[in-house]
């Protein structure tokens, strides 16, 4: 293989994996629920997705928070780290969105707009940074560090949106609406199609740049094939642990202040969907390729938006998205199993390496 | 040398930080708190009191710790916490009582779950496998053990099949990591989720309907004569059969581990699979086997969840228990008796809450939930000392090469 097809094959093995994953779930169904019921639930999941112009552009919404959570553990990959805290960063994000989009309404909407946007960011970019740092530091790993700090950070958007947050006009606990000088416009009438998925894409853009184009980014890459020869060669691969998780946090908070600011309008308490998740298969989907995540983003907020309509019409639960989801990661990360299923040569490449608990 | 000083450093300003807020705050407080032990009486405290001598005893560990050296300074750090804790447990029972041995059984009750995710995290990560899918093994354990129990009307047979889960979700986890060599926490991670799915998905199939029988929980046994000791027969001496069966496997595991022949093969493997390799150990398949016996005992703690503690099922209900379990394994720096006495910490830091919670302080429930998470967060810091993994731990083995 050469030219254009040696890159397109890159691609052939999670393709594959999907495809699998699909046809898992869909015996699945078979088995326990009948031929029909499954036949029922894979239409309903394609004209959930696509069928009209307003599902397709449902979504793109639905894909907007998993391009930048897979965006935002993408990053964290090409450091070595991993960063399953962009729930976490996710929910501050859209908790200081919030606080600054509805409390601060004397600014004109090209000052307040920006403001409300990078404060979900900064908030976001603490709570990543700060595992970070702590592993910087004291070697604490990244991985218990941020699923501890997803915890708090619920708990603690959970406690302000029920408690001082609270909007006392609402039935159900939520905020406030942000003010309109703070909403991400609508790109097309009559959808909810906002410009947080532009905001997503040029995010994309941004990582790819950082790290192909940027000094900072061949840090992180170098820090994330070997931090030992990095640090022989000058790297301050501490720094870089802290800046990486940072900037993965920052992504992740713009998904929360998108969700609130584009999409609600306000931040309900029950506004869990397991997007920093998610962004973890998405980011393995896409083989932590930043520019891969956007079709990897796309295929996830298809199946998400689907699958309303999938338990709509033969009553499957949603949670066969979950399954399909673990058997996507599963056959991507251990791709000898597709290779061994489709019989394709070629040796199978490293997805990730990640380094056992950090003892350095 | 730098790391760990500055881990230091960092854990003894945090502590004395702690401590002065603690005497600045107890010399604000009115009112007095009736400590007791159950039956056997009750002392009243005055909170003022409690509150300047408890913070005082927190600086001095603090400075103690700072300038000690070696083994005493995990004393003084002992001694700080405890003092910040005790001041804690008294301002939260002003102008009521708090009974100390029931704050204490509940302790040992919830590091139950805690304590047998870290002995399965121990199991695999002492071969050389990390196993961050802890969580998802109980999830399923839990799940699996709850609906088999309904089906079966028997909540013993819910347990085997609970530890037949948590087993099966293991063997996926070998399968993954040591025949197909992927990345362990990336499987890890790819079982949690699955988890997440199978077990929403069988609640939502099978255990939505009406008219399913109730699932007994199993019954609390009070051990003959030893029950009846004061204070510390109630604490450790009357609980439901997990609870006495996690004992039981530390000292198994920790006898396993440490002298019989498969423990000396379980951690040649997970230090140095090589050497292990070249005196006739089979490294993977000792890692398989491994890595499934830790599954069966994090199904056994999922058991707990469903079957000893709530007699139901719900989605998620081991709520991070598995991670929080591992952040015990690391506490006590992979060895058994170490990680069951962090599991102790995370127990009581989950009972503290809970009592808390009951007393009605004032305080929002989801600030105090935080409570056991941040604890975590703490302990991970190393402030207990530098926690070493074995040294091949996350690696595969390819034998041969």
């Amino acid at each position: 293989m050469t030219g254009p097809w040696k890159h397109w094959r890159r691609a052939l093995v999670p393709v594959l994996a999907v495809f699998t994953a699909l046809a898992a779930g869909f015996l699945l169904v078979t088995l326990t629920n009948g031929f029909e019921a499954a036949r029922l639930a894979y239409s309903g999941l394609w004209a959930g997705a696509f069928g009209r112009w307003r599902a397709l552009a449902d979504s793109l919404v639905a894909a907007t928070p998993y391009l930048l959570t897979g965006l935002a553990v993408t990053l964290g990959f090409r450091c070595g780290l991993f960063n399953i805290g962009a729930e976490g960063q996710l929910y501050v994000g859209a908790l200081a969105a919030a606080a600054v989009g509805v409390h601060i309404t004397v600014l004109p909407w090209a000052i307040h707009l920006p403001l409300t946007v990078l404060a979900g960011m900064a908030a976001g970019m603490a709570w990543g940074a700060f595992p970070g740092w702590l592993k910087a530091r004291t070697g604490a790993h990244e991985v218990i560090n941020t699923i501890m700090m997803n915890f708090i950070a619920i708990a603690l958007v959970d406690v302000l949106v029920k408690g001082p947050l609270c909007d006392p006009a609402s039935t159900i606990p939520r905020t406030a609406n942000v003010a309109e000088t703070a909403r991400l416009p609508l790109l097309a009438p009559n959808t909810r199609l906002h410009a947080g998925f532009l905001l997503a894409l040029l995010c994309a853009i941004g990582v790819w740049l950082l790290l192909t184009r940027l000094p900072l980014g061949f840090e992180i890459r170098a820090v994330g094939a070997n931090p030992d020869a990095a640090q022989q060669a000058g790297i301050r691969v501490r720094r870089s642990y802290v800046l990486a998780l940072g900037m993965s946090g920052a992504i992740a908070g713009l998904a929360g202040a998108g969700e609130v600011l584009g999409l609600n309008g306000n931040l309900p308490a029950a506004f869990s969907s397991g997007y920093g998740f998610d962004g973890i298969a998405v980011a393995l989907l896409a083989r932590a390729n930043p520019i891969a995540v956007i079709p990897a983003a796309l295929l996830w907020g298809a199946l998400r938006n689907g699958a309303g309509l999938m338990q709509l019409r033969s009553g499957i639960s949603v949670d066969l998205i979950n399954i399909i989801q673990a058997l996507v990661i599963m056959f991507v990360a251990a791709d000898a199993i597709v290779r061994w299923l489709y019989r394709i040569k070629g040796e199978s490449s490293d997805l990730v390496t990640l380094r056992g608990w950090g003892a350095q | 040398m730098g790391r760990a000083v500055r881990a230091a450093s960092l854990g003894a300003g945090f502590l004395a930080l702690s401590g002065g807020a603690v005497a600045v705050a107890g010399s604000l407080l009115e009112g007095t708190a009736r400590i007791g032990f159950g039956p056997a009486g009750s002392a009243v405290v005055p909170l003022r009191v409690a509150g300047i001598m408890c913070g005082v005893i927190a600086v001095i560990a603090a400075i103690g710790w700072f300038i000690g050296r070696g083994r005493g300074r995990n004393w003084y750090l002992g001694c700080g916490a405890t003092a910040i804790v005790a001041f804690l447990i008294t301002a939260a029972a002003r102008g009521t009582s708090l009974d100390l041995t029931g704050l204490m059984a509940q302790s040992v009750r919830m590091a139950t779950p805690i304590a047998l995710g870290a002995l399965a995290g121990i199991l695999c990560e002492r071969s050389g496998v990390i196993n961050i899918a802890i969580e998802g093994m109980m999830l399923t354990g839990a799940c699996a053990g709850f609906i088999t129990a309904t089906f079966a009307r028997s909540s013993g047979i819910g347990v085997i099949a609970a530890v037949v889960a948590g087993g099966l979700m293991a063997a996926l986890h070998a399968l993954l990591t040591i025949t197909h060599r992927t990345d362990q926490i990336v499987s890890g991670t790819a079982i949690n989720i699955l988890a997440v799915g199978i077990t929403g998905f069988a609640r939502r199939s099978l255990l939505l309907r009406e008219g399913l029988p109730m699932v007994k929980i199993l019954p609390t046994i009070h051990l003959p004569l030893l029950s009846q000791i004061p204070i510390v027969g109630p604490v450790l001496f009357s609980h439901q059969p997990i609870v006495f069966v996690s004992v039981a496997l530390l000292v198994i595991i920790h006898i396993g581990l440490y002298y019989t022949p498969w423990g000396v093969r379980t951690r040649a493997c997970g230090e140095h699979p090589r050497a292990a390799d070249t005196v006739g150990i089979r490294v993977n398949r000792l890692r398989i086997i491994n890595v499934i016996a830790g599954g069966l005992v994090a199904g056994l703690a999922g058991a707990w969840f469903s079957l000893e503690t709530t007699g139901t099922f719900d989605d998620v209900m081991t709520s991070g228990k598995g991670f929080i379990a591992l952040a015990a394994m690391i506490f006590g720096k992979w060895r058994p008796f170490g990680a069951f006495l962090g599991a102790l910490l995370f127990g009581f830091a989950d009972a503290l809450q809970i009592k808390l919670q009951v007393l009605g302080i004032g305080i929002p429930y989801q600030i105090l939930g935080m409570l056991p998470y941040l604890v975590t967060i703490i302990a991970l810091t190393g402030l207990v000392g530098r926690a070493v993994p074995p040294a091949a731990d996350g690696q595969p083995y390819i034998s041969g090469e």
